[in-house]
């Protein structure tokens, strides 16, 4: 017995020991990392808060991409000798992760800048972080309007790099009443999401406003699968045009369940449409006859995109979309910024990225506005058998 | 018109749920046992039919079958490691152990294979779709509809006719006595467990078919609306879960279909509470007195 207990204190007396020259043996380079603020060093690093599982996953992943390209490029050069790195941290598409991703990143890792997330709510799931510790936020697709100025308040450290949900709404307005020509309208939206919400006030403001009258009225909750019932009521409605601002995952089942009902007039989404399980989930017929506001096409003829067109075909051997064209431009937005601030310090970097102004980047000519949100153009896409078509853009 | 749509709708929602409640309600009337994992098991049988389908390449039958199969070992494999040592503990442990057997299957299924939603494909059911005087109805639903009606009707005659469903009545109704008279009581559970997983597993395969898409946590809401409908014809009793199922899947549809969709969800569970409180039995209760 006595033994036995000997041989416990001995054992622990050793294992206490090694773990305390395990943790000896990391200070010093612990110590260099903590030490250099994420900046002093030779390396900037920037934080990624994204949708890598989850609900919404395929946004998270095409932002991610389309980072690494654009570090890759950039790190060829370097900043000032120093190079970019990535740090990802995974919100499994959840609010409540989203914040605790965001205290990691700053707190922990210490970047001198977050970018995400892809959606409007788990961005401003962040806001009061960034705000409160000093540290830029860029979300490269959070279109909400609140996320930038929340009741007439600017978000001093939160930007974005693309247009808002009144645009994209009033966008689709237009485009139903001038090039689809429709008079009446029916509108449904996903009641548990900030963008959906958004994009359907802008646009039923947009389309009355233009003579156009709002027919019907429903909602869903994301995760829903069987929409048949609302899209009856709707049907007997006799809509001539379905506005439909939501995400891929409920948006494919409505397409295909209102197509199987005989609902076969127009819809139309924003950039919440945009991802290839869309297609999957709704099948190519379904999809015809259906358009979506977007950030950019991949079919559009500019230089400046074919050029990424090219470079991301060769790296993913893919087309890209539009998340992963502005998680490509949101890292040239910063880096632009960091260039510029000549240091690697949050707050001046902050500063530099309020002065942004005409940088080029492959969704458009990017100027902030007193609200840190971009004036730039918009693309409107149409499905047909399954691929999106350039069909024309549209400037502010 | 629109009505008589709605209730096609509602129909065909509520058969899948009943295919569903068949399962939970045979599991309960034998071994008096909520399982909290059948929505789930449901949901492994929807992505063993996918991957049947997208990596073996296999037609609709043989992919139904394979993760009945799957889904009929996985129901046993759970009652043997997680049900079977509880068998004489209070009823809120394995309550409390099914919730933990729901989410250790949803969770390692996100780990094997991530969380992303998956497309079933288009190809393997023809969609035809046939049209009566305006109202819709798709050929797919009628199918639906009809399976679970097989099934019910299968199930009713495992339970009456064979050797095994009486051996299952007799341990629902006593187990020490069913044992005394030399019924295996553990092979008649495991044999409920390996019905009632197939049942989910087919629900599972036919909802993939019907809605598209599959995602790891797509059994917890049909699982607890096909706990809803089996409470409502009556826990344990298989016509009952039929027609709860049904019943359930018409009260959403008019729901929405007058205009609170997001209602929907709460209607169902105010009819569990409802139902609870005044008729616990559920609508088929007091009709039969053995409950299988």
């Amino acid at each position: 017995m006595k033994k036995k207990k000997a041989a416990g204190v001995f054992f622990s007396l050793m294992l206490t020991a090694g773990l305390m020259a395990g943790c000896g043996g990391n200070q010093p380079s612990g110590g260099s990392a903590g030490g250099s603020g994420g900046g002093g060093g030779d390396v900037i690093k920037i934080g990624a808060n994204l949708e890598l599982s989850g609900g919404v996953a395929s946004y998270g992943q095409s932002i991610a991409e389309g980072l690494e390209l654009a570090l890759e490029e950039i790190n060829k050069e370097g900043i000032d000798g120093k190079k970019l790195e990535l740090v990802k941290v995974d919100n499994k598409s959840e609010a409540a992760e989203a914040t605790n991703g965001a205290i990691k990143l700053i707190s922990q890792d210490k970047v001198v800048a977050i970018v995400g997330s892809a959606t409007s709510t788990n961005t401003l799931a962040q806001v009061q972080i960034a705000n409160d510790n000093k540290v830029p936020l860029i979300t490269p697709t959070g279109t909400n309007p609140t996320i930038t100025n929340k009741d007439g308040k600017v978000n001093e450290f939160v930007f974005r790099t693309c247009f808002i949900d009144p645009f994209q709404g009033t966008v689709a307005a237009k485009f139903a009443l001038n090039d689809l020509k429709v008079k009446n309208a029916a509108v449904l939206i996903d009641s548990s999401s900030d963008y959906s919400k958004g994009l359907a006030a802008s646009f039923k403001e947009a389309f009355t406003g233009g003579g156009g009258k709002i027919v019907a009225e429903e909602a869903y909750v994301a995760k829903d699968t069987d929409f048949r019932a609302t899209l009856t009521r709707i049907k007997s409605a006799n809509p001539e045009f379905l506005f439909l601002p939501g995400y891929y995952e409920e948006v494919g089942l409505i397409v295909k369940q209102a197509r199987e009902l005989g609902l076969n007039v127009p819809i139309m989404g924003g950039d919440g449409w945009d991802s290839p399980k869309l297609v999957e989930i709704a099948g190519k017929d379904a999809l015809n006859n259906t358009y979506i506001t977007n950030h950019y096409s991949s079919g559009d003829p500019d230089p400046k995109i074919q050029e990424f067109v090219k470079a991301f075909q060769a790296k993913y051997n893919k087309a890209p979309d539009a998340f992963n064209a502005l998680g490509y431009d949101t890292a040239y937005f910063l880096a632009d910024a960091i260039k510029r601030a000549g240091s690697a310090d949050p707050v001046k970097i902050k500063d530099a990225l309020v002065q942004t102004k005409d940088l080029q980047l492959v969704s458009g000519t990017l100027t902030l506005d007193e609200n840190h949100d971009p004036v730039k153009s918009a693309a409107i896409l149409e499905y047909k058998d399954g691929q999106q078509q350039f069909k024309t853009k549209v400037n502010p | 018109m629109e009505l008589i749509q709605q209730l096609v709708n509602g129909i065909s929602l509520g058969s899948i749920y009943a295919l569903i409640a068949l399962g939970y309600t045979m599991v309960y009337g034998i071994v008096r046992l909520i399982n909290f994992a059948h929505g789930d098991v449901f949901m492994v049988g929807s992505f063993v039919g996918f991957y049947a389908v997208t990596m073996l390449g296999v037609g609709f039958f043989p992919a139904l079958l394979l993760a009945m199969a799957a889904c009929a070992v996985l129901g046993m494999v759970i009652e043997r490691i997680a049900y079977k040592p509880l068998r004489n503990a209070t009823r809120i442990a394995v309550l409390i152990t099914a919730i933990g057997v729901s989410l250790l299957i949803e969770y390692v299924t996100i780990y094997l294979r991530g969380a992303q939603p998956e497309a079933y494909p288009s190809t393997l059911l023809p969609e035809r779709n046939l049209e009566l005087f305006g109202v819709v109805i798709s050929g797919q639903s009628l199918f639906i509809l009809g399976t679970s009606l097989v099934l019910m009707v299968l199930l009713q005659f495992i339970v009456h006719r064979t050797k095994i469903g009486k051996a299952m009545r007799a341990v629902s109704h006593d187990a020490e006595a069913a044992r005394l008279m030399g019924i295996n009581v553990d092979n008649t559970i495991s044999a409920t467990f390996a019905i009632g997983s197939a049942l989910a597993g087919a629900a599972g395969v036919i909802f993939g078919i019907y809605y598209t898409k599959i995602e790891p946590l797509m059994g917890i809401l049909p699982g607890l609306k096909a706990f809803v409908a089996a409470v409502l014809g009556g826990i344990g009793i298989i016509p009952g879960a039929m027609v709860g199922g049904l019943l359930l899947g018409v009260i959403e549809s008019l729901v929405s279909g007058l205009g609170y969709s997001l209602w929907r969800d709460g209607v169902a569970f105010i009819i569990l509470i409802l139902i609870l409180i005044f008729r616990p039995a559920g609508l088929f209760g007091k009709n039969v007195r053995e409950k299988v």
